[in-house]
């Protein structure tokens, strides 16, 4: 009876997998489709969407600026977010606990309503430049991933190391950037790949901040849908997958997947 | 927790500046920047919904909760995050105790393949729904092939669609919070209950579930938490035959531009997203359960 429970788990777990991967696998199908119309089984096997990546102009433009506000806000929340935690873990300010949940809180709030919020906040002090808006707007959303890994792996590190370095004649900073960082760095690399994940496929914030000359990918690709759905859409998305597998490859070589989960 | 985090503080205080220390300071350009992007757009925004063309007032709330469309409408997402929740709740169980029952590196490649499908974007694994579900897709072909149906029937933009895809893009959420839970779970306790007697319901009924709740109220917070706010799969699955609280939004601000009407459906959607966390944060909390 026992066994026949642990048996029944088992299948469930197949299903879902199965059930799980049915549309990631069948968007890679599609992408080597040759046929524009999609169909099953496929009938063939053909690269000439890959190709059509290279002439889809927006499509490129689209990438090219999903990976600068990823990049760039990653870049930001991880340089603020570090220099709060510190103070924060090393109890220099009161109140640090509830300082940490507040920088953390965008993560549990419907990303639609930060949207609304920030096009609202936008429109009514002027700020009409789409570019600058959804940056601010990404380094909010990324900032979450940031403060709760950075946090785990600074409350892990003897910051007696730090004052070490410093009585061996580093200035504070020199000593943070020599000692802290090497230390905390897998910390550091899997909250900076969650935050670029996080921003790069974020649509619920930035369809309220996009303009018509300045769209990220995700909307990028969504019009593509609605306008001509041909399997472009699909090989471009098949490279993101691949683009995917390989951070989480790199990044469970690094520090080990589940303690990347466990954040 | 702030015990452990104040000590070793004392070593870096400079003498004569005991009570201050200048490198608290640290904390201000995030915090600064947060309170700025964040909290005063989202402050505005509640702010917002509180005031009509004339002034102070109610009409946002008034609209939305004495009109049968806007309540239906409420009704509509309150619906989807249940049936998604209780969906993912069922198969997510059992699929994280095979999980978390797996040995060695078998366990690292499963979490791996549950973990995997987080990472790829909704738009992505949406649009592999639509393939599936269409006239030359694999569902009709199979039910074609089987026999069930003669030709092709149209299955995008149905339920059965929506709930395909919502169930698809938010198990892993349940999977996971219950899978760290189990694992933790003593077995020697279970095999302890059986060897006293205990038949194989008994011993999940009485030991394995209630020791494994913390795990599955985070994972029915999680999920109800998302599902309810889901924007992209119901629009992209189903579009304006299943109108939903964000969708709602959505046109308030980018179609008819009734910002009042916008504003008061998010707080109320916060409302709904809040009260589900603080209630889990209770149940998990309160007395006769095990704290995490």
């Amino acid at each position: 009876m026992a066994r026949l429970g642990m048996v029944f788990c088992w299948a469930v777990l197949g299903v879902v997998l199965v059930f799980l991967f049915a549309p990631i696998v069948i968007v890679v199908a599609v992408s080597f489709s040759p046929s524009s119309v999609f169909s099953f089984p496929p009938s063939g096997f053909s690269l000439r969407w890959y190709h059509a990546i290279g002439r889809a102009d927006t499509l490129v433009a689209a990438v090219w600026l999903s990976v600068q506000i990823a990049f760039l806000a990653t870049c930001i929340s991880l340089t603020l977010g570090t220099l709060c935690a510190i103070a924060v873990v090393r109890g220099l300010v009161p109140g640090g606990k509830a300082i940490a949940t507040f920088m953390a809180s965008p993560l549990m709030l419907p990303g639609l309503v930060f949207g609304i919020a920030s096009l609202q906040a936008a429109r009514s002090i002027g700020l009409r430049d789409a570019y600058t808006t959804l940056l601010i707007a990404h380094v909010v959303i990324t900032m979450p991933f940031i403060m709760r890994t950075v946090l785990a792996s600074l409350s892990l590190f003897d910051f007696s190391m730090v004052d070490a370095a410093r009585m061996l004649g580093y200035s504070y900073p020199m000593a943070l950037w020599k000692v802290l960082i090497p230390n905390i760095l897998p910390g550091f690399l899997s909250g900076a790949l969650f935050a670029f994940i996080a921003s790069f496929d974020n649509y619920p914030v930035s369809i309220f901040l996009v303009d018509v000359r300045t769209k990220v990918l995700p909307i990028q690709l969504l019009n593509q849908l609605e306008m001509s759905p041909d399997p472009t859409v699909a090989a471009a998305s098949s490279l993101l997958i691949l683009g995917t597998v390989l951070a989480l490859v790199a990044c469970d070589r690094l520090v080990g997947l589940r303690r990347m989960a466990s954040i | 927790m702030t015990a452990t985090v104040h000590t070793g503080d004392r070593t870096t205080v400079k003498e004569g500046r005991a009570r201050f220390d200048g490198k608290a300071l640290l904390v201000l350009p995030g915090l600064a920047f947060m309170a700025v992007a964040f909290a005063v757009p989202l402050l505005l925004l509640i702010g917002d919904s509180f005031t009509g063309g004339k002034g102070v007032s109610l009409d946002g709330y008034r609209k939305v909760l004495a009109d049968d469309y806007y309540v239906g409408i409420i009704r509509n997402s309150l619906q989807l995050a249940l049936i998604t929740t209780v969906g993912t709740l069922l198969l997510g169980y059992p699929a994280a105790f095979a999980l978390a029952r797996a040995r060695g590196n078998l366990q690292i490649v499963l979490f791996a393949l549950i973990f995997l499908p987080l990472t790829v974007s909704v738009i992505v694994k949406t649009f592999g729904i639509a393939i599936i579900m269409g006239r030359n897709g694999i569902i009709n072909w199979l039910l074609v092939n089987l026999g069930f149906i003669e030709r092709p029937i149209r299955l995008v933009f149905t339920e059965f669609n929506l709930y395909f895809g919502m169930l698809n893009v938010f198990l892993p959420f349940m999977i996971l919070p219950i899978y760290s839970v189990i694992r933790m779970l003593d077995t020697r306790l279970t095999d302890a209950g059986a060897s006293l007697g205990a038949g194989p319901v008994y011993v999940f009924t009485r030991i394995t579930l209630p020791l494994t709740m913390p795990g599955v109220i985070a994972g029915v917070s999680l999920v109800f938490s998302i599902s309810v706010a889901a924007y992209v799969t119901p629009s992209l699955l189903i579009g304006d035959r299943f109108m939903t609280m964000s969708q709602v939004m959505a046109k308030a601000y980018l179609n008819i531009r009734d910002f009042q009407l916008g504003a008061s459906m998010a707080v109320i959607m916060l409302v709904i997203a809040a009260a589900v966390v603080f209630a889990s944060s209770f149940l998990v909390r309160s007395p006769g359960q095990p704290g995490r």
